[in-house]
């Protein structure tokens, strides 16, 4: 079966981002780009579907800047077939995504569409849950186990009380938690032969979708900072400072 | 503008983010429903009804909505949703399943995670794990926010006398079925909802040494949480996540302990009232934020506290 996935380029996870002095965004001039880390399970994955024979093909799409190339040859680095670019300037939120998304399920008619559970910049985890509802598709998100059988799926859900297994008709959404897979590293062989797997580029417009901004971002800013705390020289002293100075206990 | 919220809730229990997603809408303003789907689960919009500031209770009892599939539920909120200028859920596991499917379907870009409301049209939410705080307006004639529960003081669960209402619209998508849950069972306390939370780190060395912390929580009448750090080394199961991309606490004690302090462990507990840091390294990020700061080995410091208390 096809399979579809989506990443995101996103500022890489050991980076600490600041918002620019003006509020207006946030200051990600010069700074290391990567694969978002969710996305690059949600790949593993494929990959691993791939390798036991369930996989026939893995589409890899992202959307964005031409620099997106850069991820999808990671993605297709890690062992994904060919690549879709969706080239947009402006900035894409989730429904948009969602909506483009939407189009090329239509196209390419995958069974099982892969994402990450959220993006680490904008942290909306979104995007899988619309393109669920917008292809009339089940969701399996925050997975922690995939088993794909004949015509279905089940998928082990990391919930806030523990783990939760739903199983859902093919075609299906997945969405990626932590605990899915621990991604490999691409060989540099593996690199060199992504170089020539093929990459499409396609625009929101040429898919028919409206990526119009439904938000609007007024400012962004550094969180409230906590004040500095005093240390305590040892236990019996931060016992009394709780009962008497705090009173939490 | 009439609001409409998703109460979360086990069939049995009202879920206590609820409250705090109410307090949310009522800081919004207008007539607040709030919809109970689920199976068997009259007790659960009773106690609903009794929710301060609640006007009406929506109950649409059926098997199908039992385990809260996101493929029926979220249908089910858009059918009902569309007559509303907002939809509201808890940013749960829960919330976080439904809400953007109900957005999509409305065709609305939902804004997730809310932590104020600075107007009707304009919250305010985290982004980069809690880096920045980024002021959000909507442009869409319905809004669908999910409420980050810690950021909001609860609504009164008494008091109230909201009308309950059935709802007898059944949405049975037919995509999805439940097989089965493994809820973590424990005495003590929900994290999300403790008064006084204990979180473990990588200092711990082994999930064997978490025993400590347990013993001090139920002197303490604590729940128990953990760093990544602690879950991915394999100490504790990962229902045990404090932290961006676990669970998201603010009780009125924090006491960390042997835990360095990642961004993305502090993003998930630096509005708690009160923060304790135990560690044995003077230069670890976390005593940046704790309020009471203990340079000292775990492993005597954590029994003598158990003793003094």
């Amino acid at each position: 079966m096809k399979v579809l996935v989506a990443v995101k380029r996103v500022v890489d996870y050991n980076i600490k981002v600041r918002p620019k002095a003006d509020g207006s965004d946030v200051d990600i001039a010069n700074v290391k780009m990567s694969i978002n880390p969710f996305c690059e399970i949600a790949v593993e994955e494929a990959v691993r579907l791939k390798e036991k024979g369930i996989a026939s093909e893995i589409v890899v799409v992202s959307m964005g800047s031409k620099q997106c190339q850069e991820q999808i040859r990671s993605a297709l680095a890690l062992g994904a077939d060919r690549g879709i670019l969706v080239e947009a300037e402006a900035e894409l939120q989730p429904l948009a995504v969602a909506k483009c998304l939407q189009a090329i399920v239509d196209k390419e008619q995958p069974q099982l569409v892969i994402l990450g559970k959220q993006s680490i910049d904008g942290d909306n985890n979104q995007t899988g849950q619309m393109l669920g509802a917008l292809t009339g598709m089940g969701q399996g998100t925050f997975a922690s186990e995939v088993v794909v059988a004949e015509n279905a799926v089940k998928v082990t859900r990391e919930i806030d009380g523990g783990l939760q297994t739903v199983e859902l008709k093919l075609p299906a959404i997945v969405t990626t938690d932590l605990r899915l897979n621990e991604p490999r590293y691409a060989t540099l062989p593996n690199i060199m032969k992504a170089k020539k797997k093929p990459l499409d580029t396609t625009t929101p417009k040429a898919l028919g979708v409206d990526i119009a901004a439904r938000t609007k971002t007024l400012k962004v800013e550094p969180p409230a900072e906590r004040k500095a705390g005093v240390r305590v020289a040892d236990v019996a002293e931060l016992v009394e400072k709780l009962k008497n100075e705090a009173k939490v206990i | 503008m009439s609001i409409l919220i998703i109460a979360e809730h086990d069939n049995s229990a009202l879920n206590g983010a609820t409250l705090n997603t109410v307090a949310a809408a009522k800081a919004i303003g207008g007539d607040i429903d709030l919809l109970v789907a689920g199976s068997n689960c009259a007790a659960v919009a009773e106690a609903a009804a009794k929710v301060e500031g609640v006007a009406k209770v929506l109950l649409a009892d059926n098997a199908i909505y039992e385990h809260q599939l996101a493929e029926n539920v979220g249908q089910l909120v858009a059918n009902l949703g569309k007559d509303y200028g907002y939809v509201l859920a808890p940013a749960t596991t829960s919330g976080k399943n439904i809400l953007p499917r109900v957005a999509a379907l409305l065709d609305v870009q939902a804004i997730s995670d809310i932590i104020t409301v600075e107007a009707p049209d304009t919250f305010k939410r985290p982004i980069f794990a809690g880096n920045v705080i980024a002021t959000v307006q909507s442009l869409d004639a319905v809004k669908v926010l999910s409420v980050r529960a810690t950021a909001f003081d609860p609504a009164v669960g008494e008091g109230g006398s909201a009308v309950i209402e059935a709802v007898d619209i059944v949405e049975d998508a037919q995509l999805s079925s439940f097989v089965g849950e493994e809820l973590a069972v424990s005495d003590r306390p929900e994290l999300a909802a403790a008064r006084i939370v204990i979180s473990g780190g990588r200092g711990m060395q082994s999930g064997e040494n978490f025993e400590m912390l347990n013993r001090l929580a139920d002197k303490l009448g604590a729940a128990v949480g953990a760093s990544r750090a602690a879950v991915d080394a394999g100490f504790v199961p990962n229902d045990m996540q404090v932290g961006q991309t676990g669970k998201i606490v603010a009780p009125d004690l924090y006491i960390a302990v042997g835990i360095s302090g990642a961004i993305q462990h502090l993003a998930g507990m630096k509005d708690s009232k009160v923060i304790v840091a135990i560690n044995k390294d003077e230069d670890a990020p976390i005593f940046s934020v704790a309020d009471y700061a203990l340079v000292a080995d775990l492993f005597d410091a954590v029994p003598e506290l158990e003793a003094k208390l």
